[in-house]
């Protein structure tokens, strides 16, 4: 108790030089933790991916698409439970800024396979008969106030024209790792427009989503899959969910590495701050920790001094820091929900900020301590006067 | 030579500094003889080795060679962490600039030698207590030594210095930077200690007042002891 006293006054005996530090600290903490968070939201589908899940697509490229009549194929070889498909429509609403994933969707199958999008019974069941319907996740209804029934207009980019959708059902993600700013519509309802506009398009997938009986044997099936299109005029490349999703992770892998880094480096100036506080602060008390010395005191205890100093100070700025980062990450994720649907602080980044808060305080008083143990007492009392 | 109520004795003690490839002798095969309830004083010019002497009695430096003994135990060839353990029971230390700890109340500032010790929280308070009583400051212990007058910190640093009743007290110029009406004051305090206490003292002072209130003095010139001043001081 005396111990943690003498420490917590020591700490407030420069307390401009303390609450800088402190601040430097709980910004430093504050940005390591959004830029974690940016990170994890960027895995964030990654994550939320399904093990028994696998995609089928285009071995040459995810823009060309598939053959409909695959569908059967699939749906035959061993280990498939079920199949469906989709079109990436790529429609802008209204501005090119309203940016949020939408797609064509044959709608039945996909539903079953996708159980954490929770519609209800009546609406799913007004969407399923209504041809020129669509879904659209909560998120997204909420930012534009779409309500039931309203009609929604997409301008084409992929598949020229306007295209109106009369709103049926809103989704919920079934926990917060859904993604809940998606817009779906019917494959089919796109697929007979492009029989009239463009019949040379008609009848092509952009992906086969597939569930597999065993998630054990996905890798199995997926060979199946690619092989039985082998020599076809379309080969097709089928991976799981997870890694198909790290697949357009990595075109931006760069960008993630960068932030990866940049977070680091916060954590290794915020440690230079802490240092050079620490080295000033035990530079001016090395007669006093003399005096500890003179009268019995070890240098264990003398370096517990220090360190409770520095882990003093950057704990409560790891704390501050960590606190500020909840309501941060909370303008970070409306501001940029279109980006990062889901932007949530994950437990390991918790983690991972007091780590960074531990080691900054040990590296900051490992030099000082190590000074103030090795001192001669005769020397340091010298300094005195 | 009887050493029964020797409570300190030096022999053939040597120390020299080095500063790069010079070596500077400061200590000359010294003996010294202190007995149980002598105030000595220390005297010599600036720069003659008062307060290494001091140092080396009191366990916080390391002489070259020779033996020290303090009540009968030889403490030149204690280890570091022996000597602070040493320190903690037999020495009590004052100093010029008092060397109290500013965020720590007198009281607390007492109590800190006694941290080391097994006494639990009620004797510490009664320890202290009784310390402060002595140097009359029982009404200034939640008093930080910022609070304080320069006289009045030095008697919490003899306080501090007498609260585990050490074998012997050492003070360096405790007058030093004191006003004369307080240095008389810390004087009187100390020829108090020895008197009805029976504590041993030792000294170093430049000032001749404060050696005269000592029972003995010595003279350190050059390296070597004696009993008078080489020059007049
Ligand atoms: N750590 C050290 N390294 C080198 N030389 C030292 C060291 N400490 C002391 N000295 C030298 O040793 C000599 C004796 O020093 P000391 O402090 O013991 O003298 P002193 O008699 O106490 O002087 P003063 O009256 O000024 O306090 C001085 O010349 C000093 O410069
Ligand atoms: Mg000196």
């Amino acid at each position: 108790m005396h111990v943690l006293k003498l420490i917590f006054r020591n700490s407030l005996r420069h307390k401009l030089r303390t609450i800088l530090t402190v601040l430097g600290v709980t910004i430093a903490i504050l940005s390591f933790g959004l830029l974690r968070t940016v990170i994890s939201a960027w895995y964030a589908g990654v994550e939320a991916s399904s093990a028994s899940r696998l995609v089928t697509r285009n071995a040459v490229s995810l823009v060309f698409p598939l053959p409909l009549s695959y569908k059967e194929k699939i749906r035959q070889i061993e280990g498939v439970k079920s199949v469906s498909y989709g079109s990436w429509f790529g429609g802008i609403y209204i501005d090119e800024k309203n940016f949020f994933a939408n797609y064509a969707l044959e709608a039945e199958h996909y539903l079953d396979i996708y159980p954490e999008f929770i519609i209800p019974p009546e609406q799913k069941a007004a969407f399923l008969h209504d041809r020129k319907a669509a879904v659209a996740g909560k998120k997204l209804a909420d930012k534009y106030g779409w309500k039931i029934g309203d009609i929604i207009t997409l301008r084409g980019t992929i598949y020229p024209g306007n295209w109106e959708f009369v709103l049926k059902a809103i989704y919920k993600g079934r926990d917060n790792t859904v993604d809940e700013t998606a817009f779906f519509f019917h494959w089919a309802y796109l697929n007979e427009m492009m029989k009239k506009i463009a019949p040379q398009r008609a009848d092509q997938v952009g992906w086969y989503m597939v569930e597999v009986k065993n998630p054990e044997q996905a890798a199995e099936v997926a060979v199946r899959i690619d092989q039985t299109f082998k020599n076809s005029l379309a080969e097709t490349l089928t991976e799981t969910e997870k890694a198909f999703q790290l697949g357009f992770i990595s075109m931006t892998e760069a960008i993630v590495i960068a932030i990866k880094l940049v977070s680091f480096v916060v954590i290794l100036i915020i440690m230079a701050v802490v240092a050079n506080t620490m080295a000033m602060t035990a530079r001016e008390r090395i007669g006093e920790y003399a005096v500890f010395k003179t009268l019995g005191f070890g240098g264990f205890h003398v370096s517990g001094l220090i360190f409770g100093e520095s882990m003093f100070i950057t704990m409560t700025g790891t704390v501050l820091g960590i606190l500020l980062t909840f309501p941060a990450a909370k303008i970070f994720a409306s501001e940029l929900s279109t980006y990062f649907p889901i932007f949530i602080i994950e437990p390991e980044t918790l983690y991972m900020d007091v780590a960074a808060g531990l080691v900054v305080a040990l590296m900051a008083g490992l030099f000082p301590a190590w000074r103030a143990i090795n001192i001669r007492i005769a020397d340091g009392l010298r300094r005195i006067g | 030579m009887n050493s029964e109520n020797n409570i300190v004795e030096i022999r053939n003690l040597s120390k020299s500094y080095h500063r790069g490839s010079l070596i500077l002798p400061v200590l000359n095969n010294i003996s010294l003889d202190i007995k149980e309830g002598e105030f000595l004083a220390l005297m010599g010019p600036s720069g003659s080795g008062k307060t290494t002497l001091l140092n080396l009695i009191a366990g916080i430096d390391k002489a070259d060679s020779g033996s020290i003994k303090v009540k009968s135990v030889e403490i030149t060839t204690l280890s570091e962490s022996e000597l602070a353990e040493w320190r903690a029971s037999n020495v009590g230390f004052i100093f010029q600039f008092y060397n109290l700890i500013p965020v720590l109340t007198a009281f607390e500032n007492v109590e800190l030698p006694l941290l080391l010790s097994k006494l639990s929280k009620k004797e510490r308070r009664e320890h202290v207590e009784m310390a402060l009583k002595v140097v009359n400051l029982s009404d200034r212990m939640d008093h930080r030594p910022g609070q304080l007058s320069g006289g009045q910190q030095q008697r919490v640093a003899i306080a501090r210095a007498i609260v585990t009743d050490p074998a012997i007290l050492v003070a360096d110029e405790p007058t030093g930077d004191l006003d004369r009406t307080s240095a008389e004051d810390i004087l009187n305090l100390m020829e108090q200690l020895v008197v009805e206490l029976n504590k041993t003292i030792i000294m170093v002072t430049h000032d001749p007042r404060a050696a005269k209130k000592a029972h003995h003095i010595k003279f350190l010139d050059k390296g070597i002891l004696n009993a008078r001043p080489q020059i007049d001081l």
